[in-house]
């Protein structure tokens, strides 16, 4: 599934600082919380780069810049050239025909006094690509391709289940044929038979009209399952970036391997070496110095607190953020385990 | 082997709602020993949850009743004990711990306060003794300079820390079980192998047997010695952790095993189970699974399957096991079960 080449969305030190003011009426500004602090990446047409982190690293964030529901501080984003950040209003809406989003809640994210058939047929007229019948007929269309059939659409959305809806949420993303979806978390908040029936007709579609991808999400087997590439953030970086496989088996980050290490793994016969990492993650109002992982990481040197790392190639297009290669020879096993079973097979 | 120190007999609690009868759980059954970690996995509205609360006692009534069933603790049915004597039970020697750290403590009473509440109450200890109880417990919990921050409020901790502080608070009591209801499915995953630690620890320091309530197989794999698996209300598969993985029988446990992305394999397509799990308000009659499975036989949609046992062990709720099942359906079967407990092998 793995792209062409061509660049289809390049961001260029994407910065979002939301200020922390005080007081009532004169309010000034005492700080600023940095949720997404100078992130580079490119996505290629018709591949899917996944971006994981914990809770509070920025990616939703990243995604909302993006697409401009949220403004940037600084930075750019270049969508087949053009910068996402210096257009119109006119242009941007025009662009926004281009890229659509798949949110994280199914439940708030559909507005529950319009038909399926009107919320998935908005786009359409906003975008003037359909009225009247055409546009009927286009949303029955979409509602088959998503897996639902057509007489759903006179219903509400508290008719349908928490998958149905993301269904509902995938065919409105759908309606105006975009080249890039953002899913924000598009199935966290399902039920695993659910998750898998969702997951698999994200993949089918992409196949089927050439979409490009930028999957977020913190569950990392669901990410590596769709992603050809994978970008792992920590508190408004992305620390490493690589093919998705590469990231899996040769992890560069000590960050990278604390979270692989962490996934609990549904075979009770697997035993890995788990890295803890100790404490919780520091607040982005007033995030450590140099390396922003250095106060919880098991690899820090002194000069980690210091000094900013840079985001390198390491060859292959795998860019990491560390610059303790000493990392790589005490890396422990828990991140290269393969299970012994298909390494006999093999 | 030993007496079971929980006993839950085909415990059943309906909820009466004006769109009809919710049979949230119907028929419930497993034992748990002393110092076993037993899970329960199910989907949403599988009736995990609501089965927990019903040993607690804690099911809102109305809408909800405990129908039928018997829960025997240490002997005792739970379900025949006066309001008085459960609440010597409840939070003392049978505790539990929820899945929002954010929602389950209460915000205007310190944490020091609210562990030794429990603890005065259930331990006959003075306020001072508690108080230092409740250091005590912060400290084995791992809570950093417990001295200080057993004055601070709900607020000031972080997630992972206030599950911390909720483990801290269900054992202060040092209870013989701990019911964990998705106690790490609101973390991320860094600080739910913290708090997956922290239990073992504390298993293995305390004693106490668990009921690991989750969706996640990953934990349950990691943490569990026996598995029962849950669905629309009924267990469908019950043995140990092993053969759940390895050895699974019921189609629905095949397809869990199938719709879990792999970390450590690549693989193309997943295969999901297809449809909706039913609505519990008209459930279908027969197996409750068998609008979704792709062995459902004529009479799996007519009466409800018995529960079959496989091997000393291992049971399940499927016809397939029956002599309902031809050759050629068990043959399928096999191989069905092949299949997933290959997957959930990595190979």
């Amino acid at each position: 599934m793995a792209g062409n080449g061509e660049i289809l969305l390049e961001v260029k030190h994407l910065v979002k600082h939301y200020p922390v003011t005080k007081g009532f009426i004169f309010q000034r500004q005492v700080g600023a919380v940095r949720a997404v602090d100078g992130l580079s990446f490119y996505i290629r047409k018709g591949e899917t780069l996944g971006l994981v982190g914990e809770s509070g690293c920025g990616k939703t964030t990243t995604g909302r810049v993006i697409l401009r529901l949220q403004e940037p501080t600084t930075g750019e984003a270049l969508f087949e050239t053009r910068d996402i950040f210096k257009l119109g209003k006119e242009e941007l809406r025009r662009m926004r025909r281009n890229m659509q989003i798949i949110f994280q809640d199914p439940y708030s994210s559909l507005n529950p006094r319009m038909t399926v058939g009107d919320i998935i047929g908005e786009p359409l007229e906003i975008h003037n690509l359909a009225r009247g019948k055409e546009k009927v007929r286009r949303v029955q269309e979409l509602l088959e391709v998503v897996g639902l059939s057509p007489y759903h659409a006179n219903r509400y959305p508290h008719e349908f289940s928490g998958g149905q809806r993301q269904r509902i949420g995938i065919a409105r993303a759908l309606a105006v044929n975009p080249k890039l979806i953002i899913a924000d978390e598009p199935v966290s908040a399902l039920d695993v038979s659910i998750q898998a029936q969702v997951l698999n007709l994200l993949q089918e579609l992409q196949k089927e009209f050439g979409l490009t991808y930028l999957f977020i999400a913190h569950d990392l087997s669901v990410v590596k399952h769709i992603s050809d590439r994978i970008a792992v953030m920590y508190l408004g970086k992305i620390v490493e970036l690589a093919d998705a496989d590469e990231l899996f088996s040769n992890p560069q980050h000590p960050y990278t391997e604390a979270l692989l290490s962490a996934v609990p793994i549904p075979n009770p016969e697997m035993r890995r070496e788990r890295i803890i990492l100790p404490g919780d993650v520091p607040s982005p109002v007033n995030p450590p110095s140099g390396c922003r992982f250095h106060t919880r990481c098991l690899y820090a040197q002194p000069s980690c607190s210091v000094d900013e790392p840079e985001f390198v190639d390491i060859g292959n297009g795998h860019f990491v953020a560390c610059p303790v290669r000493p990392f790589k020879t005490q890396r422990s096993k828990a991140a290269v385990y393969r299970p012994a079973a298909s390494a006999a097979n093999s | 082997m030993a007496e079971p120190l929980l006993s839950v007999r085909s415990l059943k609690t309906y909820f009466y709602t004006d769109e009809g009868v919710v049979r949230a759980v119907d028929g419930m059954a497993y034992d748990l020993h002393k110092g076993e970690t037993l899970g329960i996995v199910g989907e949403s509205g599988s009736g995990k949850s609501v089965h927990a609360l019903s040993i607690m006692r804690l099911i809102p009534s109305p809408p909800g009743k405990i129908v039928d069933g018997e829960i025997l603790f240490e002997g005792r049915n739970l379900l025949k004990l006066s309001d008085e004597e459960m609440r010597r039970i409840r939070g003392n020697r049978i505790a539990m711990v929820f899945q929002e750290p954010m929602t389950s403590l209460n915000p205007v009473l310190t944490i020091g306060e609210q562990i030794a509440e429990a603890v005065i109450l259930h331990q006959r200890l003075d306020k001072r003794a508690a108080w230092e109880r409740a250091i005590e417990m912060l400290e084995r919990v791992k809570i950093p300079s417990a001295r200080q921050r057993v004055r601070d409020y709900p607020h000031q901790f972080s997630g992972g820390m206030r599950q911390r502080v909720m483990i801290a608070m269900a054992l202060s009591c040092n209870p013989s079980v701990l019911l964990a209801d998705e106690p790490t499915t609101a973390l991320d995953v860094t600080i739910q192998a913290q708090i997956l630690e922290l239990m073992r620890e504390l298993q293995r320091e305390f004693g106490t047997a668990i009921i690991m309530i989750t969706h996640n197989l990953g934990v349950v794999a990691e943490m569990c010695d026996n598995v029962v698996v849950m669905y629309a209300g009924r267990p469908v598969e019950e043995t140990d952790v092993k053969r759940t993985f390895h050895d699974p029988r019921h189609p629905y446990t095949w397809g869990l095993l199938h719709s879990v992305p792999k970390l450590y394999e690549r693989s193309e397509r997943l295969i999901p189970i297809e449809g909706q799990p039913p609505s519990l308000v008209d459930l279908p009659p027969g197996c409750s699974f068998a609008p979704r499975c792709p062995f459902a036989m004529e009479v799996c949609t007519q009466v409800d399957p018995p529960t079959v046992s496989i091997e000393a062990g291992h049971a399940a709720r499927c016809y397939l096991y029956t002599d309902k099942a031809t050759e050629k359906d068990k043959q399928a079967a096999t191989a069905a079960g092949l299949a997933a407990s290959a997957r959930s092998r990595g190979v």
